[in-house]
């Protein structure tokens, strides 16, 4: 379970960036040890004992000079070579990638396989297959990253950026947003699941057959519903689920409105539209167009359930 | 204002006449023309907004005590982490030595009565001032939660907030550019005879170079202030994708300025230490002309390393590694001078007295953010690293445990020259001591923390990265109260600190061996004419402390105005 | 040593470089975006009218002569000369000025606006409704509304120095601040010698 610095590796790429780091990680620490100790040393040893001695001048020694200058440029020349090489791999993914389309949006990952199968805040992959995920950002900076991969990629509006990585634990990981994009950034995970190949496959051709609300709770918390609004009945960012369907909602502007099906649907669509007296106006729009309309009614039903 | 006003009330009328008991009234402090007045009016300035921005990053540190919500909404935690951040930067740490020291100390080791153009450094203190209003204007509009880097396109989706912030930036920058401009120029023009350029304190090379990266980096942030004002107001298009814009070419904007400002804020650190090693040595600086001529390389190089922040930003392989390779040049020069620092004290006769204290705690502090730098430089490795807490421990490791040290250090040593008053050593030792321990429990656990891949600007986090948070939060606690020692003891001395002598660190450059402590308004009695190097001690010997082995008539500023 | 060389003079260079910065952001900008898009580019340097900007060229290069020869004449102690050479300075950027409103005006009545408010109209305009043309108006806009504020300022420290200069605060011994000027005004000058071929010719 990773060591003191590194957590778990379990992507091809993780050995080869830990060994990197540890090089690095080394070289760093026989310097700073050398730095502290010669510090230490000298000051301990030409402590002050008389108010007025002036040591003499200590002629600079060239020698030493240029082999302070010389040795570092070798040393992190080599370092350089390493991380150069290995960032190149880490950039050019096999050409025999299988390739899942991501889309970011605040706040939250939606995964989209060749077969068109779409799936939010989860990422299925096979194990010991490279896989590359392509992404773009429906609205601002996202970035993906997986710390157990060692991968990292900036995912923005209207470009394409890719990354790659080959998993090799069949486990399930944190997918983290590192690119800060507002309320609920630390809210904006995914996890990455790995399957073995045939797992996977079977995974990849099923359908969901479980009720809509139970889906529908999978939703909430994929799309991140769940860090502005709780089903406790306590106030987070916006208001709470609970005991929200059929309850009468006052608005901003003074007017009322019962909570209904119609209701609801146009909050996840156009959040803007009626605001809820004494809460803030930050619902990002983008629920609108990235969610699917059998995904509202998914949640919906989901909302029914919390009374 | 209370401190200035405290001053002069404190100080005997028997005392001869200093520059800061001789006009006691609001206005002669208001609108003072003498660098050292506008460098105290900068000192209280800053001073409040270091307090206000330290106090939001203990309240950032305790939320994050425990996952999920500890003491605060996402939305206000998010706000509390950008203020900190924009207070910080842009209002702290890049005016803060060159504004308070530049201004108290340059001309007085360069034996001139002020600065080239005192009108201008008035102007440059009002200019900050009307930026610091526009900060709390923004802060009062509220919602300002970009972070410090203002990233488009969010920042340009932003409510009227980011305007006042953005213009408030922009101004601020105007106060840099004019306050770098008019030390060049004083640099140059207003030298005592015989203070070549060998013969500067290195204290002098290290403001100088900073000035060089403040005149030639600023204007480009506040151009592109200025484009992301129009972009939120007028909608032009340039950086916001949703019209067609390029939020990657903010970023090339944004840290083609903010890297080089990385030097404006640890330079003047630099020679802050420089000086310090050699006084408390009182030893030669090893490596004076490459000490000296290093940090002007860096000012220069520094301009050429801004794609490092961008690795994992989409830019292409090319310019990464082109970044990377420039990224390890610069950090060679930057080793070359710890290892200087260091050499140093070699056979000298080494005072431990609390800035000394501060100038080892620098050499420990930098040393672990410039080695995590270059791990950081490392492509393959900053693909993990990259916007993870490793990110924040390097930099607060660099800014603080480098720049912040530094300053604190370079404030005991100045102080006695300041405020004519001795600090209470004892507490200074102790106050040093506690924010070293502080600083390395508060920061050194975030370098675990980012290499296991928490990421930072994050409000809440996995139940797994919790203990290392808490142990964090426990030593800002402990950097909190070292602060405040600090504080207390400056205070206490104002009270009932004791008479300083002139020269109490047996130093040998002019501010010491010419001025009294106070200066006189006018700095120096007559003109000093410089014999010898500024870290001379033989030569100071020589003379007996006195230093005013030659003396001719004064000389006025040859400038006019 | 340097020491004669005159500290305010030096000063006033370093504020030029940093103006030079200022606008090099500026002309960055421009150049990323004509590299992305040449063709709209040079699609859209027909959209501005290159006689108005012919014209103000001479009218600010004619003005950058005219502040030189307020220096020269001072230097001769002619106060009355450099008062007339620093009023002409000023009429011709006024010159300047207006006929740049006379731009402005026209482009904003046929919705030429920077950005996002882009929606041109009008036999001369409507042609240039193409992808990336809100770019390059933000960037013409942006980049002539900045250089028209240095004018602006120009102007006023011009006529102050007229009036400085008129009340006999000036002299052959010391005319600095009128120096001063000039160099200022060279650079205003020498920035829109380079906007003019790169925002109306090419």
């Amino acid at each position: 379970m990773g060591t003191f610095w590194m957590p778990e590796g379990a992507s091809t790429m993780s050995g080869e960036v830990d060994s990197l780091f540890y090089l690095v990680y080394w070289i760093s620490v026989v310097i700073f040890i050398g730095v502290v100790a010669a510090m230490a040393y000298f000051a301990i040893k030409y402590r002050r004992t008389r108010e007025s001695y002036v040591p003499p001048i200590v002629h600079e020694n060239r020698f030493l000079e240029a082999a302070m200058i010389f040795i570092p440029l070798i040393l992190t020349m080599v370092v350089f070579t390493f991380g150069f090489k290995t960032y190149l791999k880490m950039n050019i993914a096999p050409p025999t990638a299988y390739t899942i389309e991501a889309v970011a949006s605040q706040w939250k990952w939606d995964f989209t396989y060749p077969n068109g199968k779409q799936v939010t805040g989860e990422l299925h992959v096979p194990e010991g297959k490279p896989v590359k995920v392509h992404s773009t950002s429906m609205d601002v900076l996202h970035s993906f990253f997986i710390p157990q991969f060692r991968v990292k990629q900036d995912v923005v509006p209207n470009r394409y950026s890719s990354v790659w990585f080959q998993a090799t634990k069949v486990d399930s990981f944190d997918v983290f947003c590192t690119e800060y994009c507002g309320t609920s950034h630390s809210g904006m995970l995914a996890k990455v699941i790995v399957h073995k190949p045939e797992d996977f496959e079977a995974w990849l051709n099923a359908g969901d057959d479980r009720p809509l609300d139970v889906q529908g709770e999978s939703l909430f918390k994929a799309n991140s519903c769940n860090t502005c609004h709780s089903i406790d009945g306590s106030r987070i960012v916006g208001p709470t689920f609970k005991g929200l369907f059929g309850s009468s909602r006052t608005f901003a502007d003074g007017t009322t409105r019962t909570a209904d099906e119609d209701y609801l649907r146009q909050s996840i669509m156009q959040p803007g539209s009626e605001i809820v007296e004494s809460y803030p106006n930050v619902m990002p729009a983008s629920y609108g167009t990235t969610l699917r309309p059998d995904d509202v009614t998914k949640i919906i039903e989901y909302i029914k359930t919390l009374k | 204002m209370s401190e200035t006003v405290a001053v002069p009330a404190s100080i005997d009328t028997s005392v001869p006449k200093n520059y800061l008991n001789h006009d006691k009234s609001i206005k002669s402090w208001l609108l003072t023309l003498d660098h050292k007045r506008i460098a105290l009016l900068y000192l209280v300035t800053i001073s409040i907004v270091f307090l206000v921005a330290g106090v939001l990053a203990l309240l950032v540190r305790a939320e994050l005590f425990t996952a999920g919500e500890t003491l605060m909404k996402p939305d206000t935690y998010n706000q509390f982490f950008s203020l900190h951040g924009i207070l910080m930067v842009f209002l702290f740490i890049v005016p803060s030595v060159p504004a308070i020291m530049g201004n108290f100390v340059m001309p007085m080791q360069l034996g001139a009565i002020d600065v080239a153009f005192p009108r201008l450094n008035l102007a440059s203190y009002y200019i900050y001032l009307i930026g610091g209003v526009l900060v709390v204007t923004a802060i009062l509009a509220g919602n300002i939660d970009t972070g410090w880097t203002f990233y488009t396109p969010y920042s340009a989706r932003l409510g009227s907030s980011v305007i006042f912030m953005t213009l408030a930036v922009f101004i601020a920058g105007f106060s840099s550019i004019l306050t770098g401009l008019n030390f060049i120029v004083t640099i140059h023009k207003m030298r005592a005879p015989g203070l070549t350029w060998n013969r500067l304190p290195l204290f002098v090379w290290s403001i100088y170079a900073t000035s060089i990266v403040q005149v030639l980096a600023t204007p480009v942030i506040g151009i592109t202030m200025l484009l992301l004002l129009l972009e939120k107001t007028l909608q032009i298009g340039i950086f916001d994708p949703a019209l067609g814009g390029d939020p990657i070419l903010f970023q090339h904007f944004f840290w083609f300025y903010s890297h080089p400002a990385v030097y404006i804020m640890i330079l003047p650190a630099f020679g802050i230490i420089s000086d310090l090693m050699g006084v408390f040595s009182r030893h030669e600086v090893q490596g004076y002309k490459f000490v000296a001529l290093s940090s002007v390389a860096i000012a220069f190089l520094g301009f050429l390393v801004w794609g490092h922040h961008m690795f994992v930003s989409g830019q292409s392989a090319i310019s990464s590694i082109v970044f990377s390779l420039i990224t390890y040049l610069i950090g060679i020069p930057t080793g070359v001078k710890v290892l200087n620092w260091v050499g140093t004290m070699y056979r000298g006769s080494v005072s431990f007295k609390t800035p000394m204290l501060y100038a080892l705690s620098f050499l420990f502090l930098f040393t672990i953010g410039g080695l995590t730098g270059v791990a950081l430089g490392v492509l393959g490795l900053d693909i993990h690293l990259h916007d993870t807490y490793f990110v924040v421990a390097h930099f607060h490791y660099v800014m603080m445990g480098g720049t912040v040290i530094a300053a604190i250090g370079g404030l005991h040593y100045w102080w006695p020259k300041i405020t004519g008053k001795m600090y209470n050593e004892t507490m200074g030792s102790i106050a040093a001591v506690l924010i070293f321990i502080g600083f390395n429990v508060t920061f050194f656990t975030q370098f675990v923390l980012g290499t296991k891949g928490m990421p930072r600007r994050y409000y809440d986090y996995q139940i797994q990265y919790e203990a290392l948070h808490q142990i964090s939060t426990v030593g800002s606690w402990i950097l909190a109260s070292g602060l405040f020692l600090v504080l207390f003891t400056f205070i206490h001395s104002l009270m009932k600190g004791k008479k300083a002598g002139s020269n109490p660190w047996g130093a040998a450059t002019l501010e010491w061996t010419h001025t009294a402590s106070p200066p006189s308004p006018h700095n120096f009695d007559e003109q000093p004419i410089v014999t010898h190097g500024p870290y001379d001690y033989h030569a100071l010997a020589r003379v007996s402390g006195d230093g005013a082995a030659q003396t001719s008539e004064p000389e006025l500023s040859e400038s006019r105005h | 040593m340097d020491q004669q060389f005159d500290a305010s003079k030096m000063g006033m260079w370093i504020f030029l470089v940093t103006e030079v910065l200022l606008f090099s952001g500026m002309f960055v900008a421009y150049t990323v975006y004509r590299v992305w898009h040449p063709e709209t580019f040079d699609l859209l340097s027909g959209a501005l009218d290159w006689r108005l900007g012919g014209f103000n060229t001479l009218v600010l290069l004619g003005s950058s002569f005219t502040v030189a020869m307020s220096i020269h004449s001072i230097q001769k102690s002619d106060k009355k000369a450099t008062v007339m050479y620093l009023v002409i300075t000023l009429i011709c950027a006024a010159a300047f000025m207006v006929v740049k409103y006379i731009e402005y005006t026209t482009k904003f009545e046929h919705g030429v606006f920077p950005g996002a408010h882009f929606a041109p109209h009008g036999e001369h305009y409507a042609p240039f409704d193409v992808p990336y043309a809100p770019q390059f108006f933000s960037i013409y806009f942006v980049m002539t509304g900045i250089h028209g504020v240095h004018v602006l300022v120009g102007m006023g420290v011009i006529a102050w120095i007229a009036i400085r200069t008129a009340k006999g605060h000036f002299d052959s011994q010391y005319y600095t601040p009128i120096e001063l000027t000039g160099l200022y005004w060279h650079l205003v000058d020498i920035i829109w010698i380079f906007l003019f071929p790169l925002l109306y010719l090419i």
